[in-house]
């Protein structure tokens, strides 16, 4: 069929593309093979845009097992046994309908995970939202929570974990990254690849409907006022179907009769039969009209591009169908024969016999088209970096403090962590709010600490330094745990990549990320772009979100945030420099985002995390909490309040002047590389000894106890409230929200 | 000693049941697929928490009709011990072995939280190692676990002293403050009139290890080991 410069449009393809389509097949496409590769080629599934810079990242190391390439990484845990992970993005459809397309999100990463021969076993998120003051954005976060909650929790896959922000540039377009990991026996990980001409490919799971289609190439697109009208391309979820599916396929995968398997996420049953054929260098031949269908009267090209949820694809060895069936069978399943292997590198769908695609692999996977877009340095950003502090008049420190504690972001996350099932499986160890969300593994000593992190404002300021960051914060989290971070996974979530300046944020934060994630020894694994996260041509802050796993030796010897009880020795490790630059303190007291981010030395965050790791597995530190939002004040108090034991510190030999910024930047400052560790009075020597030798200077702040807050310069209080009532106001921030607005 | 877990296709909490009573308590113990109709040689069935078949429709309605269901109610009326956690207590309600219905907790939202919840009763399989008036810290993981039951109903089940866990504050008073749900009567768990089917709310198989925050549900598990093993119940 003739393609025209319309037709191209409506599938997101440019005329150059279209060009390119038919110079790869020597013809003109058919609408079903034009539909086939919009979504191929969409940003979501081909990552042109952003795979030149992708390519940079640090992807191996001893410990990986599988990394970037297949449905999700692996790295080794010892015992024989592999974590399987990766985080993925579903901001679009979560803004259009919350609960499914955060539901759905959810469900798409499970699958990645079983995919690869693993049970899923911890889910944590990353959540971006607008002010909470707005209306339509406290309906948004309700809807994201309780979609998240119902397929998570009825799908029996704890969620330990995650972090929220909010900030204005996202109150149009939320962003919902969801991380999942599982465990599987190292040497029994299936890829996701077709061999064996003739062996026949199996569909199983839900039949196919008209929703979703089209969805890889919404996710591909800005928002505008007429998003709303995309509802039909959100999927609906069922997790019970996809309990079954999880059940089954780990089931199969005991036996030798399976070949590879794939889920169909995004662009569907496209994507499942194009890849696996290319992945294992053979060809897969459908016939669509054998899929079983929702609806009657299914085009081939709605066949081919629908995004219902809970389908599997999977090449099962001739003569041994037999055995895949029974085991679907059991579970009510019904495994369908769709089409076999084939020798020839093609995918080839036929309709009732007839052909209506017959496309090279190649075409749509290795020769999509990759784009090396122009890159801009922002011209704003010189300003926005700009920090004139006389023109600001300081807050008063114990009223910034109250004001700190009840903003959203730094605010307890009970309100949302409660409707998430955190303990099913019996692994959690360390409650969601405590500190990295950490998993013991069962029949080993050992036990996975897991975070999800990004400051969305210090990546806006300089995007290098702000992913690099990120990174540090997330690995800090498990090694305040006790956990040595042994992998990552991405999640990149930016505007509009055709505009300059967004591509140099994506360029920036990807070199930042690579450079610290090489000096800390963390591969990445894999993960998500997502781009085009713009409303009305105004872009999301930058969040490149990072997942880390970090191993723990000694399950029993985890440590968490909250201090542990009265009259231990409370320490900084690492240095305050007074960084005031990004911070929550400017953002919540002055609605401001300005300055500079903190300045991070790797090899220093290096060695702090090493030496927390042997605090913890030597048994030495008795809590251990990361300094980041909100500074050192906050993370003295979310050490209290778990626990109800209080504290009482000087911070004089951290402190400028006593009045003034000096204070201001000693108590809120965000400066990387420190945390606040608490040890029994007879072990201070041990972790003296055990700072020095790691190079890492530490300052003895107070102790604590009692029932009070208490943060003195000289013989100053600056800050100084019962804890119940800083322990309130922080605790019923979130929720009061909602209660008030019902 | 074996205890049988059954598994429905939306079962979630089945792996736990089962690490809590193999690995913590030592007991022997096997899985019973929900299509299976045979009991033979269990001591004590376990319905375990979850989503048994998706639940849709309401909670424990389909799973009451699954085949090994009939086996599992004679199995109860022989008068063996059966616990029915969360799910399973819902599927207990919908089978008729024990009476009453769960709303949707009065939040609207699911609850995944740490509860108190006070032994009321210890003349019953599951709670004869408990002290009386015994206060345990278990956690609770629903949506729908607002028990409702009429007034002459709920007068009923007092009279009889079935009402066996009921929610309390950390002062051990049953009063609206240690409500989570909006359970009428604070009620967090039941026994039938003959005593040996159980059904509760909280998750006492998540609480068996102090590694997980709690060691207080293993005392529920021990209990139904010793009755066992001292013949004091038993399937006829």
């Amino acid at each position: 069929m003739p393609v025209d410069p319309q037709l191209l449009e409506q599938h997101g393809l440019t005329v150059e593309e279209g060009a390119r389509i038919i110079e790869l097949l020597g013809r003109e496409p058919s609408i079903t093979e034009l539909g086939i590769f919009s979504v191929m080629w969409s940003e979501h599934c081909s990552y042109k845009s952003s795979r030149v810079h992708l390519k940079t990242l640090p992807t191996t190391g001893p410990r990986v097992l599988q990394g970037p390439g297949e449905n999700a990484g692996a790295v080794d845990i010892g015992d024989g046994l592999a974590a399987v992970f990766k985080i993925e993005s579903h901001n679009h459809p979560s803004f259009i309908e919350p609960y499914q397309g955060a539901a759905t999100g959810v469900g798409g990463i499970i699958r990645d995970i079983f995919t690869m021969g693993a049970r899923p076993v911890a889910l944590l998120n990353s959540l971006r939202f607008g002010s909470l003051d707005e209306p339509l954005v406290r309906r948004n976060v309700e809807g994201v929570v309780a979609g998240i909650a119902g397929y998570g929790n009825s799908i029996g896959i704890p969620t330990v974990g995650g972090e929220i922000e909010f900030d204005e540039s996202y109150a149009g377009n939320p962003l919902v990254n969801v991380f999942c990991l599982g465990l599987a026996k190292a040497d029994e990980i299936i890829r996701a690849s077709a061999t064996g001409a003739g062996n026949p490919v199996f569909y199983v799971g839900s039949k196919t409907g008209r929703d979703g289609i089209h969805g890889a190439t919404m996710a591909s697109a800005e928002f505008d006022e007429k998003s709303a009208e995309k509802r039909p391309a959100v999927q609906v979820g069922d997790p019970f179907m996809e309990k079954l599916l999880l059940e089954a396929c780990l089931e199969v995968m005991h036996s030798d009769a399976l070949v590879g398997m794939q889920d169909m996420g995004a662009a569907g049953l496209t994507s499942s039969t194009c890849e696996m054929g290319s992945r294992g260098g053979a060809g897969i031949e459908i016939d669509v009209a054998l899929v079983p269908q929702r609806e009657t009267g299914m085009t081939p090209y709605e066949i081919m591009l629908s995004e219902s949820q809970e389908r599997m694809l999977l090449v099962v060895k001739r003569g041994r169908e037999a055995e895949v069936e029974a085991v679907f069978t059991k579970w009510d399943l019904h495994a369908v024969r769709i089409g076999e292997v084939t020798t020839d590198g093609r995918m080839r769908v036929k309709h009732h016999g007839e052909v209506v695609a017959d496309i090279p692999n190649g075409a749509l996977t290795d020769n999509a088209p990759q784009y090396r877009r122009p890159m801009a340095r922002p011209a704003w950003l010189d300003e926005a970096r700009t920090l004139a502090f006389d023109t600001l008049t300081p807050a008063d420190a114990g009223a910034a403090f109250l004001r700190l504690l009840a903003s959203p972001g730094i605010a307890s996350k009970r309100w949302v962590y409660r409707q998430y099932d955190h303990m099913v499986r019996t692994n959690t160890i360390v409650m969601p709010g405590m500190g990295a969300g950490t998993i013991r593994v069962k029949g080993t000593d050992r036990a996975l600490a897991l975070s999800v992190d990004c400051n969305g404002r210090f990546v806006y300021l300089d995007p290098a330094a702000g992913a690099a960051l990120a990174v540090a914060e997330a690995a800090r989290n498990v090694a305040c745990a006790g956990g040595e971070p042994i992998g990552a996974t991405n999640c990149l979530n930016f505007g509009n990549p055709q505009r300059p300046e967004i591509m140099w944020q994506f360029g920036e934060a990807v070199r930042g990320m690579g450079e610290a994630c090489r000096a800390l020894g963390i591969p990445i694994t894999g993960g998500n772009v997502s781009l085009y996260n713009e409303t009305d041509g105004k872009a999301v802050l930058p969040t490149p979100t990072i997942g880390i796993v970090g191993l723990v030796e000694h399950a029993d010897r985890v440590v968490t945030r909250a201090f542990a009880e009265a009259g231990h020795v409370v320490v900084l490790l690492g240095e305050g420099l007074g960084e005031l630059g990004g911070s929550a303190y400017l953002k919540v007291l002055h609605g401001l985002i300005r300055g500079v981010p903190p300045a991070l030395d790797l090899a220093r965050e290096g060695a702090l995390q090493r030496l927390l790791v042997t605090l913890a597995m030597e048994r030495i530190s008795r809590s251990a909490h990361d300094c980041a939002e909100g500074g050192l004040a906050v993370t003295l108090a979310e050490s209290c309040f778990d626990t109800g034991v209080g504290v009482d510190v000087d911070v004089s030999e951290l402190a400028g002047p006593a009045a003034g910024w000096g204070v201001i930047a000693t108590l809120f400052g965000e400066s990387a590389s420190r945390a606040v560790v608490s040890v029994a009075p007879g072990d201070f020597g041990r972790l003296d000894a055990a700072a020095r030798a790691a190079g890492v200077p530490i300052t003895t702040l107070g102790q604590t106890g009692g029932d009070r807050l208490r943060i003195r310069v000289g013989g100053r209080s600056v800050v100084d409230v019962a804890l119940a009532e800083a322990e309130q106001t922080w605790a019923h921030a979130i929720g009061d929200r909602f209660h008030r607005a019902h | 000693m074996t205890f049988a877990i059954v598994v429905f296709p939306g079962s979630n909490c089945d792996h736990d049941a089962y690490h809590a009573v193999k690995h913590v308590l030592g007991a022997n113990a096997r899985f019973v697929w929900h299509k299976e109709t045979n009991l033979q040689g269990v001591d004590c069935v376990i319905l375990p928490g979850g989503f048994a078949h998706g639940d849709y429709l309401r909670t424990g309605a389909i799973a009451r009709f699954s085949p090994v269901m009939a086996d599992v109610v004679k199995f109860a009326e022989a008068g063996g011990p059966v616990i029915g956690i969360c799910n399973g207590f819902q599927v207990l309600l919908e089978s008729g072995l024990l009476p009453g219905a769960m709303l949707r907790n009065r939040s609207l939202k699911f609850q995944c939280e740490h509860v108190l919840v006070k032994v009321e009763q210890t003349d019953t399989p599951f709670t004869r190692a408990c002290r009386p008036g015994q206060i345990l810290n278990l956690p609770i993981a629903h949506g729908e676990g607002n028990y409702y039951a009429e007034p002459e109903a709920v007068a009923q089940l007092e009279r009889n002293r079935q009402v066996i866990f009921r929610y309390v504050t950390p002062a051990g008073e049953a009063v609206d403050a240690g409500n989570p749900n909006g359970s009428v009567a604070n009620i967090a768990g039941l026994c039938s009139d003959r005593r040996n089917v159980v059904g509760l709310m909280p998750h006492p198989e998540r609480a068996c290890e102090s590694a997980l925050g709690s060691a207080d549900g293993l005392v529920l598990f021990e209990s139904v080991l010793g009755a066992v093993k001292e013949g004091a119940v038993h399937a006829r």
